[in-house]
């Protein structure tokens, strides 16, 4: 048993660590972030060129076959630079899923490896809370393709997507049946599809989907896909929770470092006992969180049902953690630390829309209670 | 990363499953389960059957008549004595004065006491703290002077767990004035029957007597009972601390037994007809528990796997040792809310008024359990500990 990553996860930790600090230093993070897309080429242009965009792929489909330890040391990598861009969604979730659809949807899974293209799954619906299983997005047999209607109210990283993953019902007893799914892939730009884009807090760009008699293509099994989304979602969060734990370090080093070296009332603010305490806890919660990472690998060995628990318990204490931990950075730094001019306040955003992503703080600790 | 046992490992886990599958008395239960330390003669008991078998000094190396397990077998047997509802071993011989001894006593001091206290013959206790040196323990103030082959010992100690029952304590003593408070400390082996030793009880919070006051009045003790050099008690005395801090790793594996009483009381209580464990509202705060224990409890896989591979962890034995304490409060509080209204029924006044299940123990534990964030190094000084030794800031 041994809890540090072997050497070739190491290396890859560090030239994402290299990656980041060379394409958002962190004066630069902001206004790359606010042009979009093209703020984030040229670091996706690198990716692909180290092959990292393959890295999760499974090997039968062209790519590397990347374990979850392997996704956790690149994420922890992206984590602690704030890395943007919609890696997760597109290399990790969306290439999972299509990994479902067999040979046919090779090419596209390898314009996704080689960076020239970008899908996402749309998981979510209105009423639907975070549960994967509430799908009312209708799919109705139309030639020898399908037609769908139904909306989807958040595309996690979907707002830069080329094809849409999205799960709607062929069958089943009701929108909450976990019977009766099946998974879709259509382009942005289908006639009856109409997608709205937004821009988060973090920089991620996510969108809304609306469908109204959009033709699609089935693949998969017919009915049965609810179990791979949520394989898929588990993956992707094992690389999303390493990004949360690797911001939170990153930004508990940058506090710590303030506070050895800002000086108030002719000293250092560090010697003051009050902040030596919060400044330990903020510790103890980036352990705590590493902790949770070693757990879901531990238990990613006893089986899906173990895995998906571990999964909810990381959401749970990551999210409490990564929070807390960028809410006190914040606090500690004092007035610059609210600016936008530091990376401070940028890590407690993105930790605020990690909590959310694939699930809040509640809702996996509801699954984990379950 | 790699994270599956080796083989040897889980067949090791199979022998350690087998030898708890009998043996542990079901009235242990309730009182394990509230962290509570059972009775001396239980303890003793369960110590003699761990020696017997060969386990009863799990941390120890092999020369010394421990196991020598490595720190991942050593995190197996606890995590199978928890699960089988099995106390943690009575601490204070085995991991606090135990190693301090097979490190810096006397080949004498080896051969005769590390025997005892694998065998539990002896039973020590800690003579440390005092009525002005608790967390400030430097200032502490008995003193030891040296009269011929003997040291004549005076003062007053506090806090002197399990004293009334202990046949030895380890004492720190001052056998000279230095200009650094840290310097002139000595450690001494004391036989609890010397003449000039007194225990008084101290009634604490929890109605449980476990703790004492020890007055030390002219206690004359050969100069063999001296551990190591004069005036360096104060070294052995901080890898002491450090060790007591690490022995909570242990005891953190136990909070699955709380887990469990917690989940058995809200299965028995109902509300409306409702099992209480079946309330969306209990089951999310007992869920919230559950994985902060299991984060705890990773750290402490960590720690050990981190110890078996010779990696040192840092801060990480202070932080257990602060989450535990946490969590071992929080755990006996959700316990009691989980008896209800009943949970005010801590003892029958009238003869053969029958207290509710898991009373008066779970009440005892919640009771006991604000004093783990207290003792071995408050919360406090964990984190001046941590702030200071790990994160280099300076008060």
């Amino acid at each position: 048993m041994q809890f540090s990553y072997s050497d070739e996860q190491a290396m890859l930790l560090e030239s994402a660590l290299r990656l980041g600090a060379q394409h958002f230093p962190p004066g630069e993070r902001h206004r790359l972030i606010r042009e979009g897309r093209s703020g984030e080429e040229a670091a996706w242009a690198a990716m692909a060129e180290l092959g990292w965009l393959l890295l999760p792929i499974p090997e039968d489909c062209g790519g590397l076959g990347g374990g979850i330890a392997d996704l956790m040391a690149l994420g922890e990598g992206f984590g602690r630079n704030l890395v943007p861009g919609p890696y997760v969604a597109s290399c990790v979730l969306a290439s999972a899923l299509l990994a479902h659809g067999g040979e046919a949807l090779h090419p596209l899974i390898a314009q996704l490896g080689a960076g020239t293209a970008i899908a996402a799954a749309a998981l979510l619906e209105p009423d639907a809370g975070y549960d994967l299983h509430h799908i009312a997005t209708t799919a109705t047999p139309a030639g020898d393709g399908w037609l769908l209607t139904g909306t989807k109210c958040h595309v996690e990283d979907g707002g830069d997507a080329d094809w849409f993953i999205v799960p709607a019902r062929t069958g089943g007893t009701g929108v909450r049946d976990p019977e009766g799914i099946a998974l879709f892939l259509l382009a942005a730009d289908t006639p009856g599809l109409a997608v709205e884009r937004f821009r988060a807090i973090d920089g991620h760009r996510h969108a809304r989907l609306t469908m109204n008699g959009a033709a699609a293509r089935q693949f998969g099994p017919q009915g049965g896909a609810l179990p791979l989304i949520e394989a898929a979602v588990a993956r992707a969060l094992c690389m999303q929770l390493a990004e949360a734990v690797g911001s939170m370090e990153a930004v508990s080093d940058i506090t710590l470092e303030y506070l050895r070296t800002r000086e108030q009332f002719g000293r250092p603010i560090g010697s003051f006992q009050v902040l030596q305490h919060r400044m330990v806890d903020m510790r103890i919660a980036c352990e705590e969180a590493r902790a949770m990472l070693c757990h879901i690998a531990i238990a990613s060995a006893d089986g899906e049902a173990a895995f998906q628990r571990a999964i909810a318990a990381a959401k749970v204490r990551i999210g409490e953690c990564g929070t807390f931990v960028g809410q006190q950075a914040v606090q500690l730094h004092g007035g610059v630390g609210f600016s936008d001019e530091l990376i401070v306040s940028h890590h407690l955003k993105r930790q605020m829309m990690l909590a959310i992503a694939f699930g809040s703080i509640d809702h996996h600790r509801a699954r984990f209670a379950a | 990363m790699h994270f599956t046992l080796d083989p040897a490992d889980i067949a090791f886990r199979e022998e350690v499953r087998d030898f708890f599958a009998t043996g542990i008395p079901p009235e242990w239960r309730t009182r394990v389960r509230a962290g509570l330390r059972l009775n001396p003669d239980e303890l003793t008991a369960y110590q003699k059957r761990l020696a017997a078998r060969g386990w009863g000094a799990p941390t120890w190396p092999k020369e010394y008549g421990g196991t020598g397990w490595s720190p991942i077998q050593q995190y197996i047997f606890w995590s199978e004595a928890a699960a089988a509802d099995a106390p943690a071993q009575f601490h204070q011989g085995l991991e606090l004065i135990g190693p301090i001894i097979f490190t810096y006593g006397s080949p004498e001091q080896k051969a005769h006491y590390l025997p005892r206290i694998i065998s539990a013959d002896d039973w020590w206790c800690q003579g440390y703290s005092e009525p002005n040196a608790g967390s400030d323990l430097a200032s502490l103030r008995t003193r030891a002077v040296r009269d011929g082959d003997h040291y004549v010992l005076n003062g007053q100690k506090a806090w002197t767990s399990y004293g009334h029952v202990a046949s030895h304590c380890f004492v720190l003593a001052r056998t000279s004035d230095e200009a650094k408070r840290q310097q002139g400390i000595s450690l001494l082996l004391v036989d609890m029957k010397t003449p000039g030793i007194t225990i008084r009880p101290v009634a604490t919070m929890d109605e449980k007597h476990h703790t004492n006051e020890m007055f030390l009045d002219n206690v004359r003790v050969p100069v063999t009972a001296l551990v190591g050099e004069e005036g360096r008690g104060w070294e052995y005395g901080k890898v002491l601390l450090d060790r007591e801090r690490m022995v909570t790793a242990s005891v953190a594996v136990f909070l699955t037994q709380t887990i469990r009483a917690i989940r058995e009381a809200a299965t028995r209580r109902t509300i409306g007809g409702v099992p209480l464990i079946d309330k969306p509202g209990f089951r999310a705060k007992l869920a919230q528990y559950e994985i902060e224990v299991i984060a705890l409890q990773t750290m402490v896989l960590r720690v050990m796997a981190d110890a078996s591979a010779g990696i040192d962890s840092g801060p990480l034995g202070s932080m257990i040792k602060l989450r535990w304490s946490q969590l071992s409060q929080a755990g006996t509080a959700l316990w009691v809310g989980a008896l209800g209204p009943e949970a005010a029924h801590f003892a029958p006044v009238d003869q053969g008024a029958s207290l509710p299940a898991d009373m008066p123990y779970a009440m005892q534990g919640a009771l006991y359990a604000r004093v783990t964030s207290i003792y071995g190094g408050s919360s406090e000084i964990q984190h001046n500990i941590i702030a200071q030794r790990a994160l280099g800031l300076k008060g």
